[in-house]
């Protein structure tokens, strides 16, 4: 908690050039780290730069980085959504119910968008219909939305997708690069432009920032908060596609645990989880990071399940260090 | 009636006889008072650990780590046993607790001397604790029969015809009361959560309470750990995996307001106790276990609104008195 201010506020003369800023901020640290990683793991292992490994690799990161980019909405609006990976596994399950009842591909896209976009509209009405919380809310509804998905489904699978349906996981658009990294391309330069360039994205931070003051400044906050939560819902449905599409087949616990990857990968991205900051191009960095770190570790043969004592402390070590790194320039400059 | 409805506990009192009542139609063994005590004994650690994220929550933190704290303090006692197998039990619950303890202060201290939000620390360290797991035990099961007879019996020892386990967890319940409504600690829990402001004026440090609340819910964690591991007879990495929901489930239908500030052991003990009703009914009354994940879900998502809802008609009759008394 910021209650006691214990440094006093520096206000400079003038604003950094541009320049400076750039070299200091966050997405440079972050392009730093990428490089380091990059060249630690191709001295690591002898795989590691053959381009269709590479391409191997950007699945890692692709549909949770979809997520990613509607999150990161979310988040920077001051609100969370936990029941992505949730989504997933509802959108996935009656993905494969519509297979039992013969449909074929493009229904099934439809099917699983509409899934996902009621999915978000269920969260966005809790949360700004009925003034709840989004982080217990969408605790219930993970916890809602998988238990459907478990009660459809139990312990059996549904497969028999059409060949056609996997062309969404596992096909290439041009020589190396899948469909899912090049939609995952388009998503981020969509994304990018609606938050940075629009009067939508202002509107998100200046809700992040102060809702009341957003409110009386004419911002529908209402509106766009359940907009958040619906497109969260959609990109969920559409990583639900690609995953399904590549998996080929639905367990009730398709893309558990999910949510606290995607999360982590917002906030390594440098978006503040109280809200208010935070850009699109870091959390493409952020993705190409953990993609990256998995595919290295993968390759050196660690197991999934120490990966993620790293991204855990990749999640906290990285929010902390700017955090001391502020406290002892501040003990320095007084 | 209205009466009833204002109490958040009568509330819990009167939708768990009904449950009861509904389950006994389809199914009157169910509430003989031998399988009741049963249910019980089953919620135990689901109690325990709700009364520790409790204190975290009425401090305005979250601990997500809960369930993975359980699970490293659990496989931790469990390979001390089968390394040891001659260490006497309350020793290694002492070590357990310790555990537990430490993990939570890990927490308490990454939200007081760094700030950073509660619940990505605890996120964090969810991921952090399930894989040291992994880690120390090399992905392997610690079963039954690397197990010594001590280690496993304890909980299942009944006292005055009921389990140690559930007389544990009612102690635990008693000491936390006592925590709670009458030491300065507890008052600080409320206090801070209620506003932090105020709480600084009136001399409670707030970061050192949040770093005790987190200390608190680990050490309930660690003696989950024990309890679970002795009471199922195995360890692995994957034990109470998910368990984290539940915990904030029982407490948010326990009326714990997840801004801080409102709560009660008696709610979050009958938060706890409905969760674990549904969960042993719906096997008797031939509902699917699959379903139980959606009905925790839906109950969670009720029990939100109507916290909401019962926080929001507080304000208004604090204004109306203000009104009455300017009028």
């Amino acid at each position: 908690m910021a209650d006691v201010q214990t440094i006093a506020r520096h206000i400079p003369d003038r604003l950094e050039s541009r320049g400076a800023r750039l070299i200091k901020s966050w997405e440079t640290l972050l392009v730093a780290v990428a490089l380091a990683i990059f060249l630690v793991n191709s001295f690591a292992s002898p795989y590691f730069l053959d381009p269709w490994n590479l391409s191997d690799a950007t699945f890692n990161f692709t549909e949770k980085a979809m997520i990613a980019f509607a999150m990161a909405l979310v988040i920077i609006s001051g609100e969370i959504d936990l029941s992505v990976a949730s989504i997933i596994a509802l959108t996935s399950t009656v993905m494969g119910y519509a297979v039992q009842l013969g449909f074929d591909t493009p229904a099934l896209v439809m099917i699983g968008l509409a899934t996902g976009l009621l999915c978000g509209a269920f969260n966005g009405l809790l949360v700004t219909g009925l003034g709840l919380p989004s982080i217990v809310v969408t605790i219930g509804t993970m916890s809602l939305f998988r238990g459907l998905s478990f009660l459809i489904l139990g312990d059996q699978a549904f497969t028999g997708y059409p060949a056609s349906f996997s062309w969404f996981g596992q096909g290439y658009v041009w020589w190396v690069f899948s469909f899912e990294f090049c939609l995952f391309v388009l998503l981020a330069v969509i994304y990018g432009v609606v938050l940075h360039k629009t009067n939508f994205g202002r509107a998100v931070y200046a809700i992040g920032n102060n809702q009341t003051a957003a409110l009386f400044s004419g911002v529908r906050v209402g509106r766009v908060k359940f907009v958040l939560f619906l497109l969260t819902g959609l990109m969920a449905a559409i990583a639900s596609i690609c995953l399904t599409a590549r998996l080929g087949s639905t367990r009730p616990s398709i893309a558990l645990g999910w949510e606290l990857e995607v999360v982590t990968m917002v906030v390594l991205g440098g978006v503040n989880i109280l809200g208010g900051s935070g850009t699109i191009p870091g959390v493409v960095l952020a993705a190409l990071i953990m993609g990256m770190v998995t595919f290295g570790f993968g390759l050196l043969n660690v197991p999934g399940i120490v990966m993620s004592i790293f991204i855990g402390l990749l999640l906290i070590s990285v929010i902390a260090l700017p955090i001391l790194y502020r406290r002892f320039r501040g003990r320095r400059s007084h | 009636m209205k009466l009833l409805l204002k109490n958040r506990e009568m509330l819990l009192v009167v939708a768990i006889i009904a449950l009861l009542i509904l389950i006994a139609i389809r199914f009157p063994p169910f509430v003989a008072p031998g399988n009741l005590a049963n249910v019980y004994n089953d919620t135990s650690i689901l109690i325990i650990l709700a009364l520790g994220q409790m204190a975290v929550i009425l401090t305005r933190c979250i601990d997500l780590s809960m369930a993975a704290n359980l699970a490293l303090s659990g496989m931790a006692a469990a390979m001390l046993n089968a390394a040891f197998p001659g260490l006497p039990v309350p020793l290694i619950i002492l070590a357990a607790v310790a555990l537990g303890a430490f993990l939570g202060s890990i927490n308490g201290l990454l939200v007081w001397k760094l700030d950073i939000p509660p619940i990505v620390v605890t996120l964090g360290t969810l991921t952090i604790y399930r894989g040291l797991i992994f880690l120390i035990s090399g992905g392997a099961w610690i079963n039954a029969h690397q197990m010594s007879d001590a280690f496993k019996a304890l909980p299942r020892a009944t006292l005055l015809g009921f389990p140690l386990l559930s007389w544990l967890s009612l102690v635990i319940i008693a000491i936390m009361v006592v925590v709670m409504r009458r030491t300065p600690l507890g008052r600080a829990f409320f206090a801070l959560g209620g506003n932090p402001h105020a709480a600084v004026y009136t001399g409670i440090d707030v970061g050192r309470t949040r770093f005790l609340a987190y200390c608190l819910s680990g050490m309930l964690a660690g003696l989950s750990g024990y309890l679970w591991v002795s009471r199922y007879a195995v360890a692995y990495v994957d034990i109470a995996a998910g368990f984290e929901l539940d915990i904030i489930a029982a407490c948010v239908i326990g009326g714990v307001s997840i801004a801080g500030g409102i709560g009660s052991v008696g709610g979050a003990v009958l938060g706890a106790l409905f969760l674990g009703v549904i969960k042993n009914a719906l096997p008797v009354i031939n509902i699917s276990p699959f379903a139980q994940m959606a009905i925790s879900g839906t109950v969670i998502i009720i029990a939100v609104a109507v916290n909401a809802r019962a926080e929001k008609r507080k304000g208004r009759v604090i204004l109306r008195k203000a009104e009455a008394a300017h009028g």
